[in-house]
């Protein structure tokens, strides 16, 4: 009898302790880039100290980017923890899409997290995105082209130091290209790019009564400057070059100069995949003479948690984890300090070790110099530095990146696709209720 | 009495043959010297073509990384499942369209065709939400139904036109003798209707195995086949081209193998019925 009794004792026990187990399943979305791959290989320390285990799902950026928002749309539940980037957190979040990340530990330190990641994931004072790594936008330059050229890239340059620069590095003779910037349409590629250009020219989307601003003349200015430097410096066919390509260009000493993302530091100066990487220097993303706003971006990816989990405790325990200082030092102590995820804390870039990283100092200050509250000269009703964080966004951002993408294949002039821009973007706007 | 072929037409003809074939073989070529290659390697101007330092390496991070095993079965669940689902449908109905056709059979077949005419991504949120209302996100099952139901057409279609080549006297002749639609359909049908059948099974295996809009939409890890496992590899900062080729070189792997070892019988119920 009492064997009876233990007997079902423990098999209630186990049959607990196997749905428990069961129940404790993560699925987590996110894209292919290093820092998400070191991640998922380092997880296995997660999973042992919490028995939580994990089910990725790694998928490209935009096709990661429909499936998720399918997911969310329609409360599938498919995952319980989403990378999503700076775009999506305050548009999600102002649908109740996601769950706000207030439940985090105190000793999570939210006050660490670089304040203009944290504004650029918040909405409404609330986090709802922990950032897993983050990036501005920075010049980087051949410093042995500069030296050939008798000329030395200031640390804080303009758009004419830039200009400069770029036709004393030009040698077509050579097959080198003063400046490499993207061409390829989207709200990701050229958009993003053109969107800084325009706003450090004291150019803006939308006044304040969300009314197109493409037909001012700063916004012609800028994009004329824009074309020039790729018809002038740039290399053959820029209408179709993304990040991949100007960062293949770059490496195989192509490009006198190359303004994208800070996290393509670590690519260009690692010497097994560039042959330039003794020879490269940094400098702020350059401003308009006379005017106070720099052409960086800032971007993030971060980690969410949708509405529609069905573990959401676990889940934030997994935010807990990956975005904490304890992984930096556990990724430190692992791959060394330049594979630790950048742009995320300000501790990090109070330690020693790893600010005597070359290009550690200058991503810290891209980053700073962003604002994504404040992003233009003159006032705007969005946020968001290199995009406009409104649903309508990715649509006209895509479409006004061909009509710019069209320019710089030569098939119109920045006139002709401005005024186009502008016709689209009004017509967006207004069949959207703006 | 035959044309007589010159030599040097002979070798014309041959010559470019091959050439066709190269340039249409080119791609997976390069995709699979891709993936011995490093990143460096992969992206270097002017390309580098056999003579490299040939390296493994790719292929150990992306065994790292994923569970390969598990995308590929996944992959022949579904592929096969929804194949062998499909047959079940198909046979008799084209069976019935081929021999006992009524006056709307023409019509059924061209409407059954419409449904191809129709983008998949049209119809995906119904879809999508229909299968979380029954449960069947990210199930092989789930899967398995949606490609059956979307090759049917074009199964039904192939063997359609396979029976059609089917004197309908031999059907006739074996009823005569005391043939019941049991034994016609297994004895004298089928035996009759193997290339083609074979022929179809094999585009509908080679169909589902690429088909990558719904198995990506689809699933999220527990079902997720090998076009998931190629886009995983695919990335947006990075060089990733030698790892995505060598990920793309152990999917297509399997399905190349069958291909070449079934080319006999592709080739022959491909071309069944166009010479009389």
């Amino acid at each position: 009898m009492r064997l009876g009794k233990s007997l079902v004792a423990s098999t209630a026990l186990a049959l607990v302790a196997a749905s428990g187990a069961y129940a404790q399943t993560l699925t987590i979305a996110t894209v292919n880039n290093g820092d998400m791959i070191r991640m998922q290989s380092l997880s296995g320390e997660f999973t042992e100290a919490t028995g939580i285990n994990l089910e990725w799902v790694i998928l490209e950026e935009n096709i990661l980017r429909q499936r998720v928002t399918q997911d969310i749309a329609t409360s599938g539940g498919q995952f319980d923890i989403m990378t999503i980037g700076m775009y999506e957190t305050p548009i999600w979040a102002e649908r109740g899409w996601l769950v706000s990340l207030d439940g985090l530990p105190a000793d999570y330190d939210k006050d660490d997290i670089l304040p203009a990641m944290r504004a650029g994931l918040s909405y409404d004072g609330t986090m709802f995105a922990a950032p897993f790594y983050g990036e501005s936008s920075m010049v980087m330059y051949r410093t042995d082209l500069m030296e050939a050229a008798g000329m030395e890239m200031p640390e804080e340059p303009t758009w004419d130091d830039i200009a400069a620069a770029a036709a004393a590095m030009t040698d077509r003779d050579n097959n080198i290209n003063g400046i490499c910037i993207r061409g390829r349409a989207g709200w990701g590629e050229n958009m993003a790019f053109i969107t800084t250009v325009a706003n450090s020219f004291g150019a803006r989307w939308f006044n304040e009564n969300w009314e197109a601003q493409l037909d001012s003349p700063e916004w012609l200015e800028a994009v004329t400057f824009y074309n020039d430097l790729l018809q002038n410096y740039g290399p053959p066919g820029a209408a179709n070059n993304g990040f991949n390509e100007n960062l293949t260009l770059f490496q195989q000493g192509r490009c006198g100069m190359w303004i994208d993302a800070t996290v393509a530091a670590s690519f260009v100066t690692n010497p097994n995949d560039s042959t330039v990487a003794d020879s490269v220097g940094f400098a702020l993303a350059p401003n308009k003479d006379g005017l106070d706003k720099r052409a960086n971006w800032l971007w993030a990816w971060a980690l969410a948690i949708p509405a529609g989990s069905q573990q959401q405790d676990a889940a934030m325990q997994f935010i807990n984890w990956a975005t904490s200082k304890e992984y930096l030092e556990l990724v430190a102590e692992r791959e060394g300090w330049a594979n630790v995820p950048p742009g995320t804390r300000t501790s990090l870039y109070e330690n020693p070790e790893y600010a005597s990283i070359p290009f550690a100092d200058m991503t810290l200050r891209s980053i700073n110099a962003a604002d994504p509250n404040n992003p233009t000269i003159d006032p705007v009703p969005y946020v968001g530095i290199q995009f406009v964080a409104i649903p309508e966004w990715a649509g006209i951002g895509t479409q006004a990146g061909q009509e710019f993408s069209a320019m710089v294949a030569g098939q119109q002039t920045p006139e002709q696709a401005l005024a186009r821009a502008q016709a689209l973007v009004t017509d967006e706007m207004e069949a959207a209720g703006y | 009495m035959a044309r007589s072929v010159t030599i040097q037409r002979k070798s014309l003809n041959t010559l470019i043959a091959w050439i066709i074939g190269l340039l249409l073989f080119f791609p997976i070529l390069w995709t699979i010297l891709t993936s011995f290659k490093t990143e460096a390697q992969a992206i270097a101007d002017p390309p580098v073509w056999f003579f490299f330092d040939w390296t493994l390496e790719n292929y150990r991070v992306v065994q790292e990384r994923s569970n390969y095993s598990r995308f590929l079965w996944n992959s022949i669940i579904i592929a096969g499942g929804s194949t062998i689902l499909g047959m079940i449908i198909a046979i008799p109905a084209a069976w019935s369209m081929a021999f006992v056709p009524s006056n709307r059979t023409k019509d059924i077949l061209l409407w059954m065709l419409s449904t191809k005419m129709l983008p998949a991504v049209g119809v995906l949120y119904p879809i999508y939400l229909i299968f979380i209302q029954l449960g069947l996100l990210d199930t092989r099952i789930g899967l398995t139904i949606v490609l059956m139901l979307i090759n049917l057409p074009i199964m039904v279609w192939m063997l359609y036109t396979y029976f059609k080549e089917i004197p309908g006297e031999i059907l006739e002749a074996a009823r005569m003798d005391g043939a019941g639609l049991k034994e016609e359909i297994l004895y004298v049908l089928t035996p009759m209707a193997i290339p083609g059948i074979a022929s179809t099974v094999l585009l509908n295996i080679i169909l589902a195995w690429n088909e990558a809009f719904w198995t990506l939409n689809l699933t999220a890890a527990r079902a997720a086949p090998l076009t998931a496992f190629i886009a995983s590899y695919s990335s947006p900062e990075g060089l990733f081209y030698a790892k995505l080729s060598a990920a793309s070189t152990m999917a297509i792997a399997p399905i190349l193998i069958l291909g070449w070892f079934s080319q006999k019988q592709l080739v022959r119920g491909l071309t069944f019925g166009a010479v009389k």
